[in-house]
């Protein structure tokens, strides 16, 4: 049932897919943003933009380091010494988060097991073919969902990885729609994006996620049958722009090894 | 007064089996692994273990039988996922874990220290985490505004249990690095133990008090224990080996490897001199210091 709806191939297949959603969250984040990184693939979106577009972002870790300038080299968790190492600041855990909640983080990214229609994100618990399936928790992701003034989440394109609903609330997304957030008592925040492994959703003003891009190369029948839900989509669907030549550079400087881009 | 224990006596004195135990305070950084090998190799029951975060020292308690709940945020290993002990022990188990996220732990043991009951936040409103949680309790502001908050129930621990890079002998300590949430730890705590890779004269740390995050009164126990904190990176002294979370993570996916790995690196070894042994002369070299990068000195002259 493939239709024209199928965006170009890349000529050459000339990056990794990881590479991919690491060059579009990196461009989520705008010069001089206060942002909570994160592990794995928005650690090096948030090198990606300091040396490309957005060269005085601020990246702040739940373990208390503030940093104006990514890590020297590549690290695999945020208290790496190299990561400590020049750091804007070092201290505790309450201080960034008393930054989050008070209104001054602009983005934070997050990854997640599921994420639904209305952005909701759980990594907590899933059930699986033979029960429960005990995921290690929320971390400081609940946090960031709760209170940065929005948040990016990537993770694979599927079925099971995409539900209709979440099967346990970990992070607060739109919850069930419009207005929900604020019903709740969240003073602000919800979703912007959630980068895929085939696309790129966005959220309408009632909450609920739509199809924003298709990656080069995937089609869009591929994206919806693989969408827990009738995932909203317009028309025509753009293309998620390729990454270009500097940004595949600062990528490939950093994770020499393609430890978390491949 | 000299609080100078080895961690056999350190652990013996002060982590009685049913205690709540908080330890890793510092998130992926300077987590107390030798204090914990210990605790399994007495073969401590009943414990309940507190943290926001925790990079396999937790799978590894959980896994030797010395844990009843689990009070934290986040229970794997970091940089490859899930932790296979943690998993069983509540899917087939059925070992009670209170939900938590970072922030709440912070704010729980923070309430601990400050002596008042909880404390209030906006996190977490709508997050299915405190549902049956009896560490979150609705509330509404009494002040203008009357908004609805999360009261965070105050966390005290039996034991605080942190890995530091030099203390004296009665417990003033410094620490550098990130903190996490270690200082509100040792305040909310009702005993203390510091593992230090370095002991030092009361003058070094009386030099620079702005460093002292640890004022010696609040401490029971001080322990000397180089690469006491390994295979998590202790800064200025030894980097993080990474090799060695990745093999734990394929070394472990059953409960007989799991026995065999406790086995091979904690109840077969006497004490942490013996596991370093194992490790390797090469290996532990290899996670020295490679470059040195001295902060500038601070004059405390007047």
């Amino acid at each position: 049932m493939t239709t024209s709806t199928t965006n170009p191939t890349p000529a050459s297949q000339a990056y990794a897919m990881g590479e991919l959603m690491v060059v579009t969250a990196a461009r989520e984040i705008r010069d001089r943003e206060v942002v909570f990184v994160g592990m794995r693939l928005p650690l090096i979106a948030f090198v990606v933009a300091k040396k490309t577009h957005a060269p005085n972002a601020v990246g702040l870790f739940e373990n208390g380091v503030i940093r104006s300038t990514p890590a020297p080299e590549l690290i695999y968790t945020m208290a790496d010494p190299p990561n400590i190492l020049g750091a804007t600041q070092c201290l505790d855990m309450l201080g960034v988060m008393s930054l989050l909640q008070s209104g001054r983080v602009h983005l934070g990214f997050l990854g997640a097991a599921e994420v639904d229609r209305f952005g909701n994100l759980n990594s907590t618990e899933v059930t699986g073919a033979k029960g429960v399936i005990r995921l290690p928790g929320s971390g400081g992701a609940c946090d960031i969902a709760s209170l940065a003034q929005r948040f990016v989440a990537l993770l694979e394109h599927s079925k099971q990885r995409l539900p209709e609903r979440v099967s346990f609330l970990t992070s607060p997304g739109n919850g069930d729609g419009h207005a929900w957030r604020q019903r709740v008592g969240l003073p602000r925040g919800g979703p912007a994006a959630v980068i895929t492994t085939k696309a790129v959703l966005r959220f309408s003003q009632d909450g609920e996620a739509y199809l924003a891009s298709v990656h080069p190369g995937i089609e869009t029948e591929d994206v919806l049958d693989n969408t827990g839900w009738p995932l909203r989509y317009g028309r025509q669907v753009a293309p998620t722009p390729e990454p270009s030549a500097a940004e595949l550079q600062a990528i490939r400087e950093y994770d020499k090894e393609g430890f978390w881009t491949s | 007064m000299s609080k100078l224990l080895t961690m056999r006596q350190a652990i013996a004195d002060l982590v009685p089996d049913g205690a709540s135990v908080a330890l890793g305070l510092q998130m992926e950084q300077m987590i107390p692994f030798a204090a914990g090998h210990e605790i399994v190799r007495q073969k401590k029951k009943s414990l309940t273990l507190i943290g926001p975060i925790s990079d396999i020292l937790f799978d590894q308690l959980i896994g030797a039988g010395c844990v009843d709940k689990v009070i934290a945020a986040w229970v794997g290993n970091v940089m490859m996922g899930s932790a296979y002990n943690f998993r069983r022990a509540v899917e087939q188990d059925g070992m009670k874990v209170f939900n938590m996220t970072n922030f709440t732990v912070a704010l729980a043991l923070q309430a601990g220290a400050m002596g008042v009951p909880f404390f209030p936040t906006r996190t977490a409103l709508g997050s299915d985490t405190t549902k049956g949680n009896h560490f979150y309790y609705q509330i509404f502001s009494p002040f203008e505004g009357k908004e609805s908050l999360w009261a965070v129930r105050a966390l005290t621990p039996d034991v605080t249990i942190v890995h530091v890079q030099r203390a004296d002998r009665e417990g003033n300590a410094h620490c550098w690095g990130n903190f996490g949430v270690m200082i509100e730890g040792i305040r909310a705590a009702q005993r203390v133990i510091v593992v230090a890779e370095e002991i030092v004269e009361p003058e070094v740390i009386a030099s620079d008090p702005n460093r002292t995050v640890i004022p010696g009164f609040l401490v029971n126990a001080v322990v000397e224990c180089p690469h006491g904190a390994h295979p998590s990176p202790v800064q200025g002294y030894y980097k993080r080996d990474d090799a060695f979370f990745r093999q734990y993570h394929e070394q472990t996916k059953t409960k007989p490897d799991t026995e065999a790995w406790l086995t091979r690196w904690v109840y077969d070894l006497a004490d942490r001199q013996a596991y370093m042994n194992q490790l390797g002369a090469c290996r532990v070299d290899g996670l020295g210091v490679k470059q040195h990068a001295y902060a500038a000195q601070a004059d405390f002259g007047y």
